[in-house]
């Protein structure tokens, strides 16, 4: 679904990427972590088309199409998506206003039926008993004076209406409590499929005893310094990211 | 800047073409002969006459205002034409079918409907092109009801008393500098009267349309509302794309009486100059409504979006007890546009109430300020303000100033003063197009979003437009 292969990227002229080789197959569930400033964001960033990055080198495939070659929301309409680390206020837009656009954008493209503001209302009431948000949430203003819990469970809420082939998000767990982390958590794993892959950018390990990988990728000064399965990320819990670090300075992983 | 937001906001200007008719204009220049000459032209009354030569003769003591926060080369008014008319083929229309055809194309090519049957859902509208009113329509529907809708030279005219009694009432001659100027050298505009107790049943409309290069625009607009009565007046504005500066300093004053009500907007669309800066309108415009009467209600609401400068400050006397004043406004910036627009709120009677909701959107290298006076005299018993001014940069090179001045002389009165700042980047459109919303439509969103509370005081068609004409103006701006 989506290969990346010796990806470099920059920003104002000071490289963040310095080769990335991944490959994330229909079905899997990957996990990126790493020490804060790793580059493990900027890759999910580079990934969606931020135009503060710059790609300088390498290549990526998503089902087969030259990712670079699509503008950001074409991306999103081929069924990209990114659960935000901060989600952008917007006010005087409605919540649901903004989640019917969305949809019915998406709709288009994949040549399905858009629909009008009474058949989303039915629609949306159903998708968010899933993420367990209060209705008031779909009348107010797209995340303004929304918790930062309450932003999370609006992201996924849009995954939820999306439903990406592949999505990334980006510190899930950041600003939510426990509770909530697994109420989130369930509700991504519920919107998992055979068909679907997700990529889980975290810095701390709790998300992914909700959402299990089965890989997982330590990344750090723009690198992937090692792969593993599921059991990498306990002992990451047990024993920090620091010996990683020196195993790679050691000459060892690459 | 990513491109995206560049392409989002440099559309071109729709309605830059001119039109190509023979005027009758006199030579560049002001003086007292000129005063006089504009008069003759239209065979004014001796004291009409007088009041130009007498706000001539104080303007000629008067500086031009430097506290706005804008820059400009300062007109040379030695080089303005002070009268430009389209030259008539008769002296007097029967018809508009007499009316010259270029001149009704480029009505039609504005989209202003001036023939009556092709209106849209019943809007009367009067027609000044340079100096001179072209045409109005729906009047004898208007006049069965008692109602006077005509160009303001007619008015001398045919309702010399009234004109007389209400001109410079509101905003006196000498009041500021561009007030006087057009006191001494305004040439037409548009005259309402509403009698007492009568709902004007159709929204009233002016479209002002500058055409000659060197011409200035200097319109005066009056509308009073007699007790009871309530009227709902438009004004749009267009102006060809020269590269050189056109001067346009309208006066427009409107008299609420006991229970009247009056509601003015304006979509002012001149033109801004190009990107870089060169020509544009220099808009000065006083604009003053007096809510004379007890429980009278005079409502601003503009969204304006031309001009390469604009100084405007439509305000609201409250002099009545219960009146009510209102002030709604979107200005929007871009490229090296400046603005500095707001409102004053003057309480002078009892329990006047003033509301104040101002948003400002600033792209490209554009200047936009806020400057608003809230002012509570000492009689102004149970006065109260909510002031509401927001502003949204776009991109990283734009900059917005709020300047609110409150003066309170009765201790019963309260005032509330909000203002926020936010900014459209490279992120936010970043999480639209993540939705798989492209920019355009995101900036679009987002704008009328921030725009909302203003917008949906508008009569629907302006609403529309309004809207339309914001994404227009952004074009390019966001990327």
């Amino acid at each position: 679904m989506l290969s990346i292969k010796n990806l470099t990227a920059s920003i104002n002229g000071t490289p963040v990427l310095k080769g990335i080789d991944l490959e994330i197959k229909a079905g899997e569930i990957h996990a990126i972590m790493g020490p804060n400033g790793s580059g493990k964001s900027t890759l999910g960033k580079v990934l969606v088309g931020h135009p503060a990055y710059e790609v300088t080198g390498g290549e990526v495939l998503y089902e087969g199409r030259n990712l670079f070659e699509m503008a950001a929301d074409e991306r999103a309409r081929a069924g990209l998506f990114m659960g935000f680390q901060h989600p952008i206020e917007v006010p005087g837009v409605s919540n649901a206003a903004f989640l019917r656009l969305a949809y019915n954008k998406k709709a288009e493209a994949d040549g399905r039926d858009e629909l009008d503001p009474l058949e989303f209302d039915d629609f949306i009431h159903e998708k968010i008993k899933l993420v367990a948000m209060r209705e008031e949430f779909l009348d107010r203003s797209l995340n303004e004076g929304f918790s930062g819990g309450e932003k999370k469970r609006n992201e996924i809420l849009q995954m939820a209406v999306l439903e990406p082939k592949l999505a990334i998000l980006d510190e899930l767990d950041s600003g939510l409590d426990i509770d909530a982390l697994r109420v989130l958590g369930e509700a991504v794993n519920r919107l998992q499929r055979p068909d679907r892959a997700l990529l889980i950018i975290t810095h701390f390990p709790r998300i992914l005893e909700t959402i299990q990988p089965q890989f997982v990728h330590v990344l750090s000064g723009g690198r992937i310094l090692k792969s593993a399965g599921k059991e990498l990320a306990t002992e990451l819990e047990d024993r920090g990211y620091d010996w990683v670090l020196e195993e790679a300075a050691a000459g060892g992983a690459r | 800047m990513s491109t995206t937001l560049n392409v989002v906001t440099s559309q071109a200007y729709k309605y830059g073409f001119v039109t190509d008719i023979e005027a009758d204009s006199v030579a560049p220049g002001l003086s007292e002969d000129v005063i006089r000459f504009i008069s003759a032209k239209k065979g004014e009354p001796d004291w009409l006459l007088e009041f130009r030569l007498k706000a001539y003769r104080h303007w000629l003591t008067m500086a031009e205002p430097e506290w706005a926060k804008v820059e400009y080369p300062k007109p040379d008014f030695q080089k303005i034409v002070y009268y430009s008319a389209p030259k008539p083929k008769k002296p007097q229309y029967a018809s508009l079918d007499e009316v010259d055809p270029e001149l009704r194309r480029t009505f039609e090519k504005l989209g202003v409907p001036i023939h009556e049957q092709e209106a849209l859902a019943g809007v009367a509208v009067d027609v000044v092109f340079d100096s001179v009113s072209v045409t109005t329509t729906y009047r004898e529907k208007l006049a069965a009801v008692g109602i006077i809708f005509c160009s303001f030279s007619e008015a001398v005219k045919s309702h010399p008393d009234l004109v007389k009694k209400y001109l410079g009432s509101v905003v006196p001659s000498s009041d500021n500098f561009y007030a006087a100027l057009n006191s001494a050298v305004f040439t037409d505009g548009s005259f309402v009267f509403i009698p007492k107790g009568v709902a004007c049943p159709m929204d009233l409309s002016t479209y002002f349309r500058i055409n000659n290069k060197e011409s200035g625009q200097f319109e005066r607009t009056l509308i009073i509302a007699e007790e009871g009565a309530s009227v709902s007046y438009l004004e749009g504005c267009t102006a060809p794309q020269f590269d050189t500066n056109q001067l346009h300093a309208a006066v427009v004053e409107l008299v609420a009486l006991d229970d009247a009500s009056i509601k003015y907007s304006t979509v002012q669309n001149w033109y801004a100059g190009d990107k870089d800066g060169k020509g544009g309108i220099f808009n000065f415009v006083t604009k003053r409504g007096l809510c004379k009467g007890k429980r009278s209600h005079i409502s601003w609401t503009q969204v304006e979006t031309g001009s390469a400068i604009t100084w405007k400050y439509p305000s609201c006397v409250l002099l009545g007890d219960d009146s009510i004043g209102e002030f709604y406004s979107v200005a929007l910036t871009n490229h090296k546009q400046q603005a500095d627009t707001g409102t004053k709120m003057i309480h002078i009677g009892r329990n006047t109430k003033s509301t104040i909701v101002s948003k400002g959107i600033s792209a490209g290298d554009s200047s936009n300020s806020y400057r608003g006076l809230v002012k509570v005299q000492p009689k102004a018993e149970g006065a109260r303000n909510f002031s509401q001014c927001d502003s949204m940069l776009i991109g990283q090179s734009s900059s917005a100033s709020t300047f609110p001045y409150i003066e309170v002389q009765n201790r019963s009165a309260r005032v509330e003063h909000e203002a926020t700042t936010s900014k459209i980047g490279e992120e936010q459109l970043l999480y639209f197009q993540q939705r798989g919303i492209p920019a355009e439509e995101a900036i679009s969103m987002i704008i009328n979003g921030f725009c909302k509370d203003v917008f949906r005081e508008l009569p629907m068609e302006f609403a529309v437009e309004a809207t339309k004409l914001l994404s227009l103006k952004l074009e390019g701006s966001v990327g």
